[in-house]
């Protein structure tokens, strides 16, 4: 596998990505499953979806767009979404989540309608809804680096303050903090993320990258910083593991990263109730 | 000392839609003191919390915290406020005790910066100033609603306020852990010289340490000191309470004693 990776570039390009995004993927997803914005990140990953189908019909039709990295208008789309998603969740105050079923069910009508309207790309359009392995090119790379790194960053700098608004959202707007502002910054956040993992995990299951690790870590973690740790760690081993079988076998790695977080989580949980038995037997 | 008044409410009013929630309050809230806003449910006291905190823009009338204008007091972190306990926080929220009464320091830190140099010591500071320091490393969502509510408050002690909120906070408070509660406040009160603003819908609250009293159910029925409420009778009380009620605390008081 090691000498596979030396290798072939294509491999390094999904691993160096996978890796980068077993890490973002999951730091920001305590903060989304915390705030019970998981289904958000689900609605923003179909309208990511509409922007690469877009992308991918317009190549065929004007030569501007032939050359370009379907990635980008997906994260054009992913952004608008989460602005879009924002406007809704505050027009309908008290029925909030209505903002998903609306921003899914247009981000997959307006997907479908790309979909018939090009004709072939069925191969490429499968690697992007499942991941892939030997898809992800060294501009996909790099696309992910830069968003990892716009992630970090805001995470560092926001940290407190983000801490504050995912615990504790009347607080945080009592104390004074910019709560508008973080809340608007962290959904365009999302959606980069989202734009990012898709190349690996597929648009359909790149939610699941983001919720499962943290599924798992919160059933074992003290504290915060905790959560943190152990979501990435668990999402790191889904999304290794996850590529060695997927490229091994032949499957889509979407798959197999998805699975094997599964696996993690019903393990966390057996070995938590195992633990919790034996020290009650105590 | 000259006490200058850190809250001054002048005719205070708010309209929601087409009715009328508060009506002409003035009230002014000076240093030292513990007033308890008592007020039936829906009385405008959770509208009238909010437009001190700055998040309601009164209707009518002016504002002014610490001697400046509402609207431009830049000063949040002076104010110390606890919630409802039941209102905003998730309880299953992975974080321990110490995590969420640093997150009271993120108005005094500032945007951009990461921490307090003496961060750590501050937090178990105020964690024993409400008797929680044993309880530092534990997530919050394994402690009772007595104790939450506790570590609320050390939260909102971290950044050393000047002035603290308290939104009935012992609403889901066991009636045994109730008096202790109490009994920290004053204490918060006299020895640390904290300015405390006590909401409450129940008049059984309003103990010895209270110094004073404003009745709120619209407009403010009384506002004085705590010996002249504790004159009214209890036909004034009814009155603008809107329904019976007996202050049955100072009998229950002075028997404890």
């Amino acid at each position: 596998m090691i000498e596979s990776i030396l290798q072939y570039d294509f491999l390094q390009n999904a691993f160096l990505s996978g890796i980068i995004i077993g890490i973002i993927a999951p730091l920001l997803g305590v903060f989304i499953v915390v705030r019970r914005l998981s289904l958000i990140a689900d609605a923003l990953s179909h309208v990511t979806l509409a922007g690469i189908a877009g992308s991918l019909y317009l190549s065929q039709s004007v030569t501007a767009f032939a050359t370009l990295n379907p990635i980008y208008l997906g994260i054009v789309s992913a952004v608008g979404g989460s602005v879009l998603i924002e406007r809704l969740r505050r027009l309908y105050k008290h029925f909030e989540e209505l903002a998903i079923p609306i921003i899914m069910s247009a981000g997959l009508g307006m997907s479908a309608i790309f979909i018939s309207l090009a004709q072939g790309f069925s191969a490429d359009l499968f690697s992007y809804l499942f991941g892939s392995v030997s898809a992800v090119s060294r501009q996909d790379l790099w696309i992910v680096l830069g968003i990892a790194i716009l992630v970090f960053a805001f995470i560092f700098i926001f940290y407190k303050e983000l801490f504050v608004l995912s615990f504790d959202e009347d607080y945080a707007k009592a104390s004074g903090l910019p709560a508008k502002t973080i809340h608007l910054l962290f959904m365009v956040v999302t959606a980069l993320v989202i734009a990012a993992s898709m190349r690996i995990v597929g648009i359909l299951l790149v939610s699941s990258l983001i919720t499962l690790p943290v599924a798992a870590s919160i059933r074992i973690a003290k504290g915060f910083k905790q959560t943190i740790f152990f979501a990435i760690l668990f999402g790191e081993l889904a999304v290794i593991i996850g590529l060695v079988t997927a490229f091994y076998l032949n499957l889509a790695p979407g798959g197999t990263i998805v699975v094997t977080s599964i696996l993690i989580l019903l393990l966390v949980i057996m070995i938590k109730k195992i633990v919790m038995a034996i020290r009650a037997k105590d | 000392m000259a006490q200058k008044p850190l809250i001054e409410l002048q005719d205070v009013s708010f309209q929601y839609e087409y009715t009328n929630v508060l009506r002409d309050i003035s009230l002014s809230v000076r240093e030292g003191d513990f007033l308890a806003l008592l007020g039936p449910n829906g009385s405008g006291k959770s509208t009238l919390l909010k437009i001190i905190l700055g998040l309601l823009k009164p209707t009518k009338g002016t504002v002014k915290l610490f001697g400046e204008p509402g609207s431009t007091f830049k000063h949040r972190e002076w104010i110390g406020y606890v919630s409802q306990k039941s209102n905003s926080f998730n309880s299953g929220f992975p974080a321990t005790v110490k995590e969420v009464v640093a997150s009271g320091l993120t108005k005094k830190i500032g945007l951009f910066k990461r921490r307090l140099p003496d961060q750590q010591a501050k937090v178990i500071e105020s964690l024993k100033a409400v008797g929680m320091e044993q309880f530092a490393n534990r997530n919050i969502g394994e402690l009772s609603g007595g104790q939450q509510q506790r570590v609320f408050i050390a939260r909102a002690l971290v950044a050393e306020p000047k002035l603290l909120i308290l939104d009935e906070p012992t609403v889901g408070i066991d009636h045994e852990n109730v008096q202790s509660f109490y009994d920290m406040l004053t204490d918060l009160n006299e020895r640390h010289h904290m300015t405390m603003i006590l909401v409450t819908h129940d008049v059984d609250t309003v103990s010895d340490t209270i110094s004073h009293v404003a009745c709120l159910n619209q407009t403010i029925h009384f506002h004085g000191f705590k010996d002249d409420y504790d004159s009214l009778s209890d036909d004034q009380l009814n009155a603008w309470y809107g329904h019976a009620v007996r202050k049955i605390h100072h009998d229950n008081k002075e028997k404890q004693k």
